[in-house]
């Protein structure tokens, strides 16, 4: 089975970021990186699924050079190629020009099966993986944390409000990961070495044309300076008065 | 003819709030609204939405619980109308179910907005990147505005007369089908949509202590639990609870959080709370910067006074 990891270079979970200076983005000087926390289960679950099914990992980033270091990472895990779509403006692209270009590689890879995380932790989408399975015509179960693949069936659980959903498809199909789904493992030193001069070919693409315009960008709005009210158990009457009254919230 | 078309979700024959602020966004827009319903119950669903300002009901019947047979629906609606705009609301169905919707409009998709806004056919949107971290005003230039609004964000809006309703058959041959669904204990309400979160995190000490979370949030009566990354990656709770950039951003009336230092990923997904009460020993701790009423002390202690003080509030009202 010929299955396809899609991951993306995003600013690590514990960076403060600063807006640039002309507000049309982020102000990437000094910014850390990392792949986004859903992909690397995404890339797990590709690797697990191969490892029961047979077939093959290739792991796919559109990014910048730099995410050579991303793909060598999964390599070392286990994912048997990588291929980095360059572009230095992998951030700036919107869902559907994002969707547009990964779709396209999808396609000339012959995958079957496609894991991405359920969203990137910097755009915060969650589109592009849905919009792909609509473009291929293919099966797409987003937000999934339990997969079992049967020959050309499978079946999914998704988180919803309503509770979990237990989802029937077939392939071919494109999973979205959420947490839970697995626990992703670490890299061993056989892993490290064998990857440690392997090629990660740099690719070019079709360019797609963006739909969203940035008008501008700005921090979060400060919020007013609050108030402690008190120490301890005795400070919860003014609690609840300064609710009621000043915020009229209960 | 309408111009925005907004699908509403619903639970046996009830629209979801977060599906009513939604057309509140398109009416504040000015747009004039076709609302689409599906699933059982949509009949009466349907007959509602008038009232909040649909000026058009499509009931879609015999459709088969599949988000790709529904985008198809909706598309095709979206074309046949000639609609400038598709929003739904920002929750677990609408995030799966619009960028399927923008595919097929071969549009791109703004999620999980805050703010939305339209001169003429143009839309702006404004929606946060990073969870929170920075905000982005963003315009498009797509064949068609697709969007989903966070719940608990926009205003729902009033109509007068009552919508027009039209029933139309729904696509069958989805390439997913949803089996079954494990329901969550009744009254149980998500962490996303309740007007009040009560959340937890490592200053509870273990997963043993929760009890007293959901002890508060029970008084609330509208609350629902949440817990800090902490805690959920140490197993004590759930991850459909977690609040934080990698869990769920809320935007409560309300939001207390109990021993919860303020990790620059947990203030992501919550900052934009009305108003946020911290509860923590530590009187450095972060969390206080961005309260708007904090308590210094013992969770253990101040818990069963707050719960009890919250109870005793509710039941004289």
């Amino acid at each position: 089975m010929k299955i396809v990891a899609c991951i993306k270079r995003v600013p690590t979970t514990e960076a403060q970021v600063k807006v640039a200076a002309d507000q049309k983005g982020l102000d990437t000087a000094g910014l850390s990186w990392m792949t986004s926390f859903y992909d690397e289960i995404a890339v797990e679950e590709a690797i697990r699924t191969r490892e029961k099914h047979g077939g093959d990992v290739t792991v796919v980033t559109l990014g910048p050079s730099e995410a050579s270091k991303d793909v060598r990472e999964f390599m070392a895990r286990g994912a048997d190629a990588g291929v980095i779509l360059k572009d230095e403006q992998w951030h700036a692209r919107d869902a559907r020009a994002t969707a547009r270009i990964l779709c396209a590689r999808i396609q000339k890879a012959g995958a079957e099966l496609v894991f991405l995380g359920k969203l990137a932790t910097d755009r915060d989408n969650s589109a592009v993986g849905p919009m792909i399975a609509t473009w291929l015509g293919w099966a797409c179960v987003t937000d999934v944390i339990a997969l079992e693949i049967a020959g050309t069936q499978g079946t999914a659980k998704r988180e919803t409000e309503q509770g979990i959903e237990t989802v029937s498809f077939s392939l071919p199909a494109l999973i979205t990961c959420q947490k839970g789904l697995n626990e992703p493992r670490r890299a061993n030193l056989k892993g490290i070495m064998a990857v440690k001069s392997k090629p990660i070919p740099e690719e070019t693409f079709e360019a797609v044309a963006n739909q969203q315009q940035v008008v501008k960008v700005e921090p979060p709005p400060a919020r007013k300076a609050g108030r402690i009210v008190g120490e301890g158990a005795a400070a919860v009457p003014a609690l609840l008065q300064a609710l009621r009254s000043e915020a009229g919230v209960i | 003819m309408p111009n925005i078309l907004v699908f509403v979700e619903q639970l046996s024959g009830k629209p979801s709030r977060a599906a009513l602020e939604c057309i509140g966004a398109a009416r504040a827009c000015g747009g004039t609204v076709c609302a689409v319903v599906s699933g059982a119950g949509a009949d009466a669903v349907a007959a509602e939405l008038g009232r909040f300002g649909a000026a058009q009901a499509v009931v879609l019947t015999g459709g088969e619980a599949s988000p790709d047979a529904l985008a198809v629906d909706l598309a095709a609606i979206a074309k046949e109308q000639g609609a400038k705009a598709f929003l739904c609301a920002a929750t677990g169905t609408g995030r799966d179910l619009a960028p399927r919707v923008a595919a097929l409009l071969d549009s791109t998709l703004f999620s999980d907005c805050t703010a939305l806004s339209a001169q003429g056919d143009t839309f702006t949107a404004v929606r946060p990147w990073l969870a929170g971290k920075a905000l982005a005003t963003l315009g498009s230039s797509g064949p068609v505005f697709c969007a989903t609004t966070r719940p608990n964000v926009f205003a729902t809006s009033e109509g007068s007369g009552k919508a027009e309703v039209v029933t139309r058959a729904a696509s069958t041959g989805g390439k997913t089908k949803v089996t079954s669904i494990a329901a969550k204990p009744s009254g149980k309400l998500d962490v996303k949509e309740a007007p009040v979160v009560v959340s937890g995190g490592r200053g509870m000490k273990g997963p043993e202590h929760f009890g007293l979370i959901e002890e508060l949030a029970a008084a609330f009566g509208n609350a629902a639990t949440g817990s800090s990354r902490a805690v959920v990656d140490a197993g004590w709770r759930p991850h459909a609870e977690q609040v934080g950039q990698t869990g769920k951003t809320v935007a409560p009336q309300l939001y207390v959080a109990v021993g919860i230092s303020g990790a620059i990923q947990h203030l992501a997904g919550m900052r934009t709370s009305k108003v946020i009460v911290a509860i923590n020993k530590d009187p450095e701790a972060p969390i206080f910067k961005v309260a708007d009423y904090g308590i210094v002390g013992d969770a253990f202690e101040i818990l069963p006074a707050l719960s009890k003080a919250v109870r005793e509030l509710k039941a004289h009202k």
